[in-house]
């Protein structure tokens, strides 16, 4: 059943434009993927120097490697990129690629919508990155508090580029998460239900319907902020009678449901792998979905246990202690249900199964230190703690990012049809989990201590001497283990051993397609009569339960009907286009124009509304 | 003991809402706007009454309730000549999509008009959007619907040149009912502002 697909050079599909012409009008969502996931990457290592950086100068007390306000840089900026620039980014890496192929669509509901959406994260990644040369970075924290951020206490551009950074990245998350969703619950292929989807796709849909509704509450705050700054208003103005806790609450209004878009990806990667690799289907798929809708849904409950320290009063504080310990519950279920589909399978440990299952310790440990934070007394001395820092690192980089790691290793022969390397896998994996727990393990233990959040140094004789340079440690382990990463994936694009159409013997449709997939996805549109649809086209079930295999030739009647005419002349698939591009690089123009020069505003508007107009009446094929 | 899937052998259906892909982007895209506007709206209602100086309602300032009421109505009338376009280009009436295209432009432009005469007549009484939490939170609020009108003109605008070009059908009557779905939308979120800003405003 496996069909060896030649990788084509230079990229997913082969064609007569210029190669920089060609990725800059695509509209290709496997092609976008692709762009997503690079610049993700390399976000994710200027990040991983921010927090080097950092380490360095926190390695030993009173040192003098770095500045305060250059450790406020630095801070601000690792916190922000990791979340808006690599996490949220890899998550839609992974959601481009893979929702149309795994729902059996040719591509997403709106191709040059998604387009938009990569450009306009480049440039306000760019945007916010270029505030390093111009004047300084944002250096208020990744939650920017009011008023801090009024132009009062922060006189410099640094926070000119976070905010009007973060608005611009903001449009791009949402213009994706309504495209996914019109995509996921529109565009399935005949007769996959909802209750056949796979778990990453369920996942994907509660993370953009949190995206979408969640967003423009940061959006209105940064807007506030930025009519503040630069039109003189007095949101957080407090002489004027402004609240600081207006900016608190609409963040972390947003900033909550924020952290489950983070991690419910990841969970949805780690439901399609465990699967695979332990030869079982996963163990009880409708708790699992079940439990999804229930975090979605109770996220929007909690955001005040960001606030426990503001002085709310005790009945807000056990309302929002309560809601945050249930929410636990429907998380603790799927954690259940991930080892009990590993429970008596016949498991192969391949690389992309120990980050999977890595992801269920480290991500259960950073949810019990989570737990601990619902107890509001605990709470007011973890607060501001590392304690805290140790908690969303474990379940943001242990979750998260091994869980995104894992889903490389899974994936990238999907994309390239060649395998990353198994045994460089092994030290990059070990490496990266056993660092991540020397930098990260020990900050419980200071946090509890007493050492404070973001403090640049800090005087010799606390007892933290010696877990700070541990943690020094630990990072530098970590960064080794990036670093055979990006080489393995690097390497592997050319050199990786041929993969084959599904090297994994795997359950979901994606394996059914050639290795990387053509360009119009599936030859024929599949039927689907059931969950894990391909496993069942592969292996029908003997009398005692085993999997027996369908011999090539008997296979089971695929029921499949085509809107082509078994060559792909008959597909029609979206024509490139460059106003997405165009429409995009409006937006950091106006920001521009906003801190430097008013006019250019117009001028990006006016480029803006090109772009637009020119996109509304150019035809989608031709 | 794993049990295994019932496999499907019925016919399969092609699963979908049902809802076009471009309306139900609509729809999503609304159900974010409203979050906007909700926090916008929530900071209004958190800052009521909290102006330290200045005039706000209450404290020598009075909206105009009568006038703003004239406007609302003006906005919700032209929701009315929006469903009369659609109607009109569902039923292949060329004439009666363009009249009723213009006439909600033409009505959406009075609203906005009335809006920018209204603001000026707060400046004069010494509201600007620099002068407390008031104003600022009102102007921003209010600025931002109306920016929404704005763009709701435009568009409107655009679809009347179309139409006089004749690129707009029954068949392709769909944008019609976006830019409606859009415009009924500002409505709505006009009626809660004027509500809880306007009306609520009496102390």
């Amino acid at each position: 059943m496996a069909t060896i697909a030649q990788p084509l050079a230079g990229g997913i599909s082969h064609s007569r434009w210029h190669p920089v012409w060609e990725w800059m009008t695509t509209v290709d969502h496997k092609k976008i993927a692709v762009l997503y996931g690079v610049t993700a990457l390399v976000f994710f290592v200027i990040g991983g120097i921010e927090a080097l950086l950092m380490r360095i100068q926190l390695a030993q007390p009173n040192a003098t490697f770095l500045t305060a306000d250059q450790f406020n840089q630095l801070f601000t900026m690792h916190g922000t990129t990791m979340i808006f620039l690599v996490v949220m980014p890899l998550g839609a890496t992974f959601a481009n690629f893979l929702i149309p192929l795994m729902i059996g669509a040719r591509d997403v509901a709106f191709p040059r919508l998604n387009a938009l959406s990569y450009w306009i994260f480049l440039f306000g990644g760019l945007l916010m990155y270029s505030s390093f040369v111009l004047g300084g970075a944002p250096n208020d924290g990744w939650f920017g508090y009011a008023n801090l951020t009024t132009r009062q206490y922060s006189p410099g551009h640094n926070i000119d580029y976070w905010i009007i950074g973060l608005t611009i990245l903001g449009v791009a998350s949402i213009a994706a998460g309504l495209n996914f969703i019109v995509t996921i619950l529109n565009m399935r292929a005949p007769g996959m239900r909802l209750m056949r989807m796979p778990v990453f796709i369920w996942m994907q849909l509660i993370t953009q319907v949190l995206l979408v509704l969640a967003m423009p509450a940061l959006t209105v705050g940064s807007i506030e902020v930025m009519f503040d700054r630069f039109f003189d208003t007095n949101f957080f103005n407090a002489a004027a009678g402004g609240q600081p806790l207006l900016w608190i609450n609409l963040f972390w209004v947003f900033g909550h449901p924020e952290v489950y878009i983070l991690i419910l990806p990841a969970m949805g990667i780690v439901s399609e792998i465990l699967p695979v690799f332990a030869r079982k289907p996963l163990f009880g798929y409708p708790v699992v979905v079940f439990s999804g809708i229930a975090i979605g849904g109770q996220s929007w409950g909690v955001w005040v246990h960001h606030m426990f320290a503001n002085g709310l009063g005790t009945v807000t504080e056990s309302a929002f202690a309560i809601s945050t310990m249930l929410i636990a519950v429907p998380t603790g279920v799927k954690i259940f249900n991930w080892m009990a589909t590993i429970w008596g399978g016949a498991l192969r440990f391949k690389v992309a199964f120990m980050f999977a299952v890595s992801f269920i310790a480290m991500f259960t440990i950073g949810g019990l230190s989570g737990v601990t934070h619902a107890v509001v007394p605990a709470d007011l001395q973890q607060n501001n703690t590392y304690y805290i820092v140790a908690h969303f690192h474990y379940v943001l980089f242990g979750g998260a990012i091994l869980g995104i790691l894992g889903g490389f290793y899974y994936w990238m022969p999907k994309v390239t049809g060649r395998l990353m390397d198994e045994k460089l896998g092994q030290v990059n994996f070990w490496l990266v989990l056993i660092g991540f727990n020397v930098t990260f393990g020990p900050m419980h233990i200071v946090g509890l201590d007493g050492m404070p959040r973001r403090i640049y140094t800090y005087p010799a004789g606390m007892g933290w001497d010696l877990w700070n340079a541990v943690e020094t440690v630990g990072a530098f382990i970590i960064a080794l283990g990036v670093l055979a990463f990006l080489y393995n994936l690097w390497h592997s694009v050319k050199h990786g051993e041929l993969a084959g159409q599904d090297p994994w013997d795997a359950r979901t449709l994606e394996w059914s397609i050639p290795s990387p997939p053509p360009e119009y996805n599936f030859e024929e549109i599949p039927v689907v009569r059931a969950r894990d649809d391909w496993w069942h086209r592969k292996y029908t079930e003997a009398a005692d339960g085993r999997a027996v295999a369908i011999p090539a030739g008997a296979a089971v009647d695929t029921g499949r009907h085509g809107d082509g005419d078994g060559d792909h002349h008959g597909i029609h698939i979206p024509s490139p286009s460059f106003y997405p591009i165009v429409t995009a690089l409006g937006l950091p123009i106006m920001g521009y124009g906003l801190i430097y020069f008013f006019p250019l505003v117009f001028v990006g508007f006016i480029i803006l509304l090109l772009g637009v107009y020119g996109w509304a009446l150019e035809p989608v094929v031709h | 003991m794993q049990h295994a899937e019932p496999l499907d052998h019925g016919v399969a259906e092609t699963p979908s809402l049902g809802v076009d892909n471009r309306k139900l982007l609509m729809w999503l895209f609304l159900g974010s706007e409203a979050m906007f506007f909700g926090s916008l709206i929530a900071t209004y209602l958190l800052y009521r009454g909290k102006s330290v100086s200045g005039p706000f309602p209450g404290h020598g300032f009075e909206y105009n309730i009568p006038y703003t009421s004239v406007s609302s109505f003006v906005l919700l009338m032209s929701s009315l000549t929006m469903v009369l376009a659609l109607a009109a280009i569902q039923r292949g009436d060329q004439r009666g999509l363009r009249t009723w295209l213009l006439a909600t432009a033409m009505l959406g432009l009075v609203f906005v008009g009335g809006q920018a005469f209204e603001f000026t007549s707060f400046v004069e009484k010494g509201v600007t959007i620099h002068t407390n939490v008031f104003g600022s939170s009102f102007f921003t609020l209010t600025g931002f619907h109306g920016a929404h009108v704005t763009v709701g003109i435009v568009i409107l605008l655009s679809l009347f040149v179309m139409a006089l070009r004749g690129r707009i059908t029954p068949e392709n009557s769909l944008t019609i009912e976006l830019a409606g779905l859009y415009w009924h939308f500002v409505d709505v979120v006009w009626i809660l502002i004027f509500t809880l800003v306007y009306l609520y405003s009496a102390h």
